[in-house]
């Protein structure tokens, strides 16, 4: 096997101490960078240099290093989770630049997503959008047999399909109005594709969708930027979904 | 002698779980709201167990690393979960599956807790699909069952490949919910960093925000900890990046047993090493053994392209040498395997340390489409990690650090050796011996969690008089003095090192000798390489800026202290045990033809060691294991 030419390259880091202070773009030259790296792996070793210099390193969110926690998530010139779509953050391999490039690197930006330090949000606003209806409620115990209640096939694959949403918020990053519609109805999908969600669906689409709103999160108005850079491919079909479930349990509840 | 209580019931085996439910007191439906408990982790036995005593009424307080609950590292996990259902009708049972389990561990574990793991497997399908897991359906809309590692029978439910993520949406939804009640209260962005005891009993935890940097006293009834397994302390391996030891190495020290910590599990299915930047090995789900076949060239030194290389010169070893399971040996032993064509110089690709995991027979028989259904996601990340696509060529998979077996001592109730502090999932020993079943973690983190703590929990706070403290206490405000020592001395050092130079030095350590084969000269070696590099690190380490805010570098160098310590645990153990079992490979001890060989007769037991000061060497404790349903014989998956 032939050695991979290294590449240099010159990153433009969002930085910014902590949530109350400015922050600004700072560039940071990166050498000898092997493209099989993933893009986290190459700030890894810009820290590590940072560290040994004393200096502080560029603070960013991440986890599993394998596309399923949801932990990660850059603006990589510009485009959530960088160039390619279909991945997160920790997925994109540094194959994906050429030598010399200059590379922005910034936070998920959103009204409802306040940064903390450098790349690193605050995304709990999720959670409390689950909270207000995310769920089956069934308590520990209750369940009946498993194969009790059928399921069609195609109903388990779609409802499986929406349930991959791993809530990074690159939809909301990517959004011109910061909507987190994407997210919130992958969840709505999800449950209510099941016959086990079917009971709740109404008052789930009206409590996630009040908890989105006073979360700070923008409306959809079908940009579908969201869907080009999910890491899991979630289809704006959900969101048809979800306005349709939503104006269903808003009829039946007049 | 038994040094340790395991206080498991008596009576026959398939009777226990029901007799000890019936005898454990019950807290009044009025008094549990009186009770607050700390959990720490919110992963599937943590997130499960959160949710689950809070439904009963407990006030509980819920601490996890991430920014929440829902991003715990279970959600990794792809394969399945285990449950005895026998839904395809295939001769499963609770007791096949306490069998396989037991003997898949190669008889290290408790009789009496992997086979309640077992009866309470089923209910936690059931729970699942309640919460809307949406796990693989037939055409008729039944659930779906694969095939895993270690049996032959189709017993594990799945979700393609993202089952963990799937369970731990589930769990963490019914979390949410309990939120939503105000019966839980989720700190997230939270690292423990002492345990608080007060009159011998667990009554608290002090942690660090990691976004402010505040030391905060949090006090309670109970903790219950389910903070995950160790194998980070291999610097590579299959965990994510903030798995650590801290929680249960800090309750190690304060007096809480580290059982058969030398217990790991290296999976065969890992993409292999590439680099020194690298900083961690990607799991490729053992699911994929189902229909995938491992062969490496039969002639050492074959570096032809494996599409060059015919039939008759590829070696199927696997299959050859275990005609029986084939494909789907248990992890252990697929991993030596592994280990040993490599080591003949007939590993693949450019490190050769790798063997191929090959398709192309299934994808003719099956077609590329059903394939895609099953492992897509898998592919993609093949795809993804090495720019090639496995749809075309065989994947190159290696073994890598995976599992932690070992973990804190507990007893049946799942306590450890401190009163009051309770340990559930990876981060306890309890279930899986010497090595791990395929799809038995979820199994068991979600047993402990749903079905087991809730119980347990319940009567030990039946049983114990536990008045109110405050975090005023005495033993708080020390436990927070000991915390903000700790930091100052490690922005302190000052040095020219960073922590993540001196974690690759140990990861090196305990992968060339503790890793995949152990042997006393090895172990010896790591025994005495380890201090210095502890000794290094608190000499010239070098973490920068202050402990009053976000601080990455800090968080880390905190838990490669701990992976310091624990490693020479680990090596410690691994020589005391002069016998291989399961995942425990010592080159001294094999059968003839090459199988681990077990020594019943003076180590049939579980070793857990007692911390007993700085400098002090740890104390190295007994549980005898006594097999009265099963009897121990040499594990064979000819």
């Amino acid at each position: 096997m032939n050695e991979p030419k290294l590449l240099n390259v010159t990153l433009r880091i969002w930085r910014q101490p902590d949530a109350d202070s400015p922050g600004e773009l700072v560039d940071y030259p990166v050498r000898g960078v092997n493209p099989d790296m993933s893009f986290l792996e190459m700030l890894d070793v810009l820290n590590e240099g940072l560290i040994q210099q004393g200096k502080d390193p560029v603070a960013f969110d991440n986890d599993c290093r394998e596309g399923i926690c949801g932990m990660c998530g850059l603006v990589i010139n510009g485009r959530a989770h960088g160039p390619d779509g279909g991945q997160t953050t920790c997925e994109l391999r540094m194959r994906r630049f050429s030598d010399g490039d200059v590379i922005t690197v910034e936070p998920f930006r959103a009204r409802a997503f306040p940064v903390l330090a450098d790349l690193m949000v605050d995304r709990s606003a999720f959670d409390r959008i689950i909270q207000a209806g995310g769920f089956n409620s069934v308590d520990t115990g209750q369940a009946p047999d498993a194969n009790a209640v059928l399921v069609p096939k195609e109903d388990a694959e779609k409802a499986m399909d929406a349930a991959a949403c791993i809530a990074c918020g690159a939809c909301v990053a990517a959004c011109p109005n910061a909507a987190a519609m994407l997210f919130t109805s992958a969840k709505i999908s999800h449950l209510g594709l099941l016959p086990q969600g079917n009971p709740e669906r109404g008052p789930r689409a009206r409590g996630m969708l009040a908890a989105h709103d006073a979360e700070g999160f923008g409306n959809c108005s079908n940009e579908y930027e969201c869907e080009h850079v999910c890491p899991k491919e979630i289809k704006v079909s959900n969101i048809a979904r979800l306005n349709r479930e939503f104006f269903k349990a808003s009829v039946l509840d007049e | 002698m038994n040094t340790l209580d395991s206080k498991t019931p008596s009576g026959p085996l398939e009777k226990k779980w029901d007799k000890h439910r019936f005898e454990l007191k019950l807290v009044n439906p009025a008094n549990k709201p009186k009770f607050d408990v700390i959990v720490v982790g919110s992963g599937l036995a943590g997130s499960a167990a959160a949710a689950s005593l809070a439904e009963l009424g407990y006030n509980v307080s819920v601490f996890c690393i991430q920014d929440s609950p829902r991003r715990a590292h279970s959600i990794a996990a792809q394969g399945g979960i285990n449950a005895a259902k026998n839904y395809p009708n295939d001769g499963d049972s609770v007791w096949r599956l306490f069998y396989d389990t037991i003997k898949g561990g190669d008889y290290r574990a408790r009789e009496a807790n992997i086979h309640r793991l077992a009866q309470v497997s089923n209910g936690i399908i059931d729970q699942c699909v309640a919460q809307g897991v949406p796990f693989a359906r037939e055409y008729g809309g039944y659930l779906e069952n694969r095939s895993f590692g270690g049996a032959q029978l189709s017993r594990t439910f799945y979700a393609r490949g993202q089952t963990g993520q799937q369970l731990l949406l589930g769990a963490y939804s019914a979390l949410m919910r309990q939120t939503a009640a105000r019966k839980v209260k989720v700190f997230a962005r939270r690292e423990l960093l002492e345990l608080v005891l007060i009159d011998g009993k667990a009554r608290g935890i002090v942690c660090r925000d990691l976004v402010s940097g505040r030391i905060e006293r949090h006090a309670a009834h109970a903790v219950v900890m389910a903070t995950g397994g160790y194998s980070n302390v291999f610097y590579l391996s299959t965990n994510a990046a903030s798995c650590n030891t801290t929680a249960i190495w800090r309750a190690h020290k304060k007096g809480a047993f580290f059982a058969n910590p030398c217990f790991t599990q290296i999976h065969p299915t890992c993409i292999p090493m590439s680099g020194d930047y690298q900083s961690k090995l990607t799991l490729m789900s053992e699911s994929l053994r189902n229909d995938g076949r491992v062969w490496v060239p039969l002639k050492p030194g074959d570096r032809r392209s494996p599409d060059q290389i015919p039939e008759s010169e590829r070696d199927y070893y696997l299959e050859r040498r275990y005609p029986s399971f084939g494909n789907l040996v248990p992890r252990d032993v697929a991993s030596r395997a592994a280990k040993v064509v490599c080591d003949e110089g007939r590993g693949v690709g450019s490190t050769q340390l790798a063997v191929y995991l090959d398709f192309r027979d299934s994808i003719q028989r099956q077609g590329a489409e059903k394939i895609k259904g099953e492992y897509g996601n898998l592919f993609d990340m093949y795809h993804h990690i090495t720019d090639e696509d496995p749809y075309l060529v065989p994947m190159r998979i290696y073994p890598a650090p995976h599992y932690t077996m070992g973990g804190l001592w507990v007893d049946y109730n799942l306590m450890s050796t401190i009163p009051g502090l309770f340990v559930l999932g990876e981060a306890n020993f309890s279930d899986h011996g010497a090595n791990r079943l395929g799809a038995s973690a979820l199994m068991q983190g979600l047993g402990d969690g749903y079905f087991v703590i809730p119980y347990t929990l319940g009567g030990y706070f039946g049983s114990e008089k536990l008045g109110k403290v405050s975090t005023e206490a005495p033993e708080f405000v020390e436990a927070e003095e000991g915390v903000t020592a700790r930091t100052k001395k490690l922005l302190a050092v000052k040095g020219k090192r960073t922590a993540a130079e001196l974690h690759r030095e140990l990861g090196k350590v305990m992968r060339e000798y503790c890793g995949l084969a152990r042997s006393e000269a090895g172990l010896k070696k790591a025994l005495s390489r380890i201090p210095e590099l502890r000794e290094e690190f608190w000499k010239n380490v070098m973490v920068p800026g202050a402990g009053d805010c976000v601080n990455q570098a800090l968080e880390r160098a905190g838990r490669i202290a701990d992976y310091l310590e624990l490693g020479e645990l680990i090596v410690r153990d691994a020589l005391e045990r002069k016998e291989s079992c399961g995942a425990h490979f010592r080159e001294e001890f094999r059968t003839p033809d090459g199988e681990a060989q077990r020594d019943d007769e003076n180590f049939a037991h579980v070793a857990a060691w007692e911390y007993r000061g700085e400098g002090k060497a740890p104390e190295r404790h007994k549980e005898e294991l006594t097999f009265e349903n099963v009897k121990p014989s040499q594990r064979s998956y000819k």
